[in-house]
């Protein structure tokens, strides 16, 4: 089994009619991901690649039994439509939209947590289950079905890697893009929850990056008994404090934040940590023959 | 974005909180015509910290102090930023120093409110050392920061009486900005109680820049060098470091990472450009000329992974307009073929692996040193 979605999940497109969101939900629909609606307010009763939209998220859920939501709304109203997403518990909410503000963010994750509903993202590229279902914009031919786990909070460094593991026949069960920004809902201890419970994954690849303390809080996850061999990677090693890169996550701020600190940690806890994105794969071939 | 001490003060003033009666020159001259009670504090206006230690921050009795002051701090360098302005404030006869500050606490996804007896040092330092001088406060964002919140973390830090009920206004008020003003860090270090009374010493305000949209009178963002201003106009992400080869990727963790290959393999990295997810011909044209306009530049590598970006589109930019410097090119992913096809009737070979197309831009970069 996949974590997070599968065969069964139904999935509705928030802001279905703008450009990346129209690409994106032909990309999902080739994968084979059921994508059942879309809303745009004002747009109801039309459709896009024959998906129906509509204009609330409770008339889409209603008429065609959404389950999930992947927003591709623009920052400015991607908190009011996650609310909206939330309110009627579609589970997981997916926030693909970059740029969110945080008092934003903040607001969405208190809902979302008083509603038991998870939250993926923002500025993330959303999650893959190979062979079942697929939320988000991850590029469909990287994957294969298999027994590794990835979590991560960069998109493109995502797919490096998992393109390395399919390269060397190492599938995945779920692959998911935690998102760049200092608050995001879904954190990889979340994820590692749900991969120790999944029989399908039997190692986890962990991506993280600068700033913040999410990959020191995975390592005390993963000393506490976690109970599969995890591979980690950690970019920004030589990223300057007090510069945001890329990310408005990826900052290093007094001294918060740097490679070295979750390094330490994460091997501490047991976890192989890779110098290099491309020593990933290898890594985890040794640890799945173990 | 972070703001000045005085932008920072003039915000603070506008939400009811006290900071001490000062004025922003840029001359030394200017220092006649103000209508300030001596002594003064002439205060560096520069962003990075560290002011103090630095000699940036000067207590002068009259005018003709302060105005040798003045023309001392004028034209400094602190960690590598020119000072081209000052605040002159009226110096306070601090009592007592506090600390206090709401700030995002990325771990609980809440802002959190700090407070300490033990202000006018760095507070990670007091976290550090004596972690029970610290009171926090998690903000539950559905309730806001009541009155009681404000009275109870005063009283953990000590504060009795009138103290007390002042302390708890100015929190609300610093709160109510923290929101209004889509802050990320609020911070007062010292809050310092001068005759009898709270004041702001130091003021420190970072801005929340996804939620620049809705706050039109911001000032202009001063942390930026021009190239990163240039780049970010052209929607484009763009961090200056200090060595010789440019780096253009897409995707931040992907371009972080091809950092550290590049230091692994010992080579410097110049700057930091992510063309971003979905890149056009545009867009990575614009890239090219942006990194190489940064001096010193003495070789380029490029480190595309297509996904939604697609790797002909990227292999046009870079036919249409060989870089000026030797360039070292991988290339993989979505119409890699095609791409590949681009770059070879431009006579660049693009490399399919990062970690060797690493290698041959730091041998480039070396190469054009000798």
């Amino acid at each position: 089994m996949p974590i997070l979605i599968d065969e069964r999940t139904r999935v509705l497109v928030q802001g279905i009619t703008g450009y990346q969101a129209e690409f994106h939900t032909q990309r999902m629909l080739e994968f084979g991901a059921k994508v059942v609606a879309g809303t745009r307010p004002g747009k109801g009763g039309t459709a896009v690649h024959a998906v129906p939209v509509f204009d609330t998220v409770a008339e889409a859920v209603a008429q065609t039994g959404a389950t999930a939501s992947c927003l591709f709304v623009p920052a400015a109203a991607a908190k009011d439509a996650a609310m909206e997403a939330i309110a009627h518990r579609l589970d997981p909410v997916v926030i693909i939209t970059e740029h969110l503000p945080v008092h934003d963010a903040v607001a969405v994750m208190a809902y979302a947590r008083a509603q038991g509903v998870r939250v993926i993202g923002p500025n993330c590229p959303g999650l893959t289950s190979p062979g079942r279902c697929k939320m988000g914009i991850m590029p469909n031919h990287l994957f294969r079905q298999g027994p590794v786990g990835v979590v991560s909070r960069s998109g493109t460094l995502t797919y490096e890697i998992v393109a390395a593991l399919t390269r060397a026949s190492i599938g995945q069960s779920t692959a998911v893009g935690l998102g760049g920004d200092p608050v995001v809902g879904m954190s990889f201890e979340d994820a590692l929850a749900l991969f120790g419970q999944d029989p399908q994954t039997e190692a986890v690849v962990l991506i993280g990056e600068i700033g913040g303390s999410a990959e020191e809080a995975a390592a005390r996850h993963i000393a506490a008994g976690f109970p599969k061999p995890v591979v980690a990677y950690i970019a920004g090693r030589t990223a300057p404090p007090g510069k945001r890169m890329g990310h408005a996550g990826a900052v290093i701020s007094g001294s918060e934040g740097t490679a070295a600190s979750k390094i330490e940690a994460l091997t501490a806890a047991g976890a192989a940590v890779a110098d290099l994105p491309g020593q990933v794969a290898g890594l985890v071939q040794a640890r799945l023959r173990a | 974005m972070k703001l000045h001490e005085y932008q920072a003060k003039e915000v603070f003033a506008r939400y009811g909180i006290p900071v001490q009666r000062g004025v922003v020159i840029s001359r030394p001259d200017e220092v006649d015509r103000l209508d300030l009670r001596y002594p003064v504090v002439v205060k560096a206006q520069v962003l990075v910290g560290g002011r103090g230690k630095a000699g940036g921050i000067k207590l002068a009795a009259n005018p003709g102090e302060a105005r040798r002051h003045a023309q001392a701090i004028l034209g400094m360098s602190i960690k590598g930023e020119r000072v081209t302005r000052l605040l002159v404030a009226e110096a306070a006869k601090i009592e007592k120093e506090y600390y206090l500050a709401f700030t995002l606490d990325r771990a609980a996804r809440r802002m959190v409110a700090i407070a300490s007896a033990a202000g006018g040092i760095d507070i990670e330092e007091v976290a550090r050392a004596t972690p029970e001088r610290i009171a926090k406060h998690s903000v539950d964002p559905s309730l806001g920061f009541l009155p009681f919140h404000a009275r109870e973390l005063g009283a953990a830090i000590g504060l009795r009486g009138d103290h007390l009920t002042a302390f708890a206004a100015l929190a609300a008020s610093l709160y109510r900005l923290t929101v209004q003003e889509e802050a990320e860090l609020a911070e007062i270090n010292p809050l310092a109680v001068a005759d009898g009374k709270l004041v702001a010493v130091d003021a420190k305000l970072i801005l929340d820049d996804s939620a620049a949209f809705r706050h039109k009178d911001r000032p202009t963002n001063e942390e930026m060098t021009d190239l990163e201003r240039a780049a970010r106009e052209a929607g484009l992400s763009y961090v200056e470091l200090d060595g010789d080869l440019a780096v253009i990727g897409n995707g931040a963790g992907l371009v972080m990472s091809t950092l550290d290959v590049v230091a692994h393999f010992g080579g410097r990295p110049a700057n930091f450009l992510d063309v971003g997810g979905g890149a056009t011909t545009e867009n990575m044209t614009a890239a090219m000329e942006i990194v190489l306009r940064k001096p010193g530049v003495r070789a380029l590598f490029i480190n595309i992974f297509g996904g939604i970006t697609r790797c002909d589109d990227i292999a046009r930019a870079i036919a249409a307009r060989p870089p000026r410097v030797p360039v070292a090119v991988r290339l993989t992913g979505t119409n890699e073929e095609e791409g590949r096809r681009i770059l070879e009737g431009a006579a660049i070979h693009a490399f399919i692996g990062p970690e060797e197309a690493a290698q041959e831009a730091v041998r480039l970069a070396r190469g054009a040193r000798s």
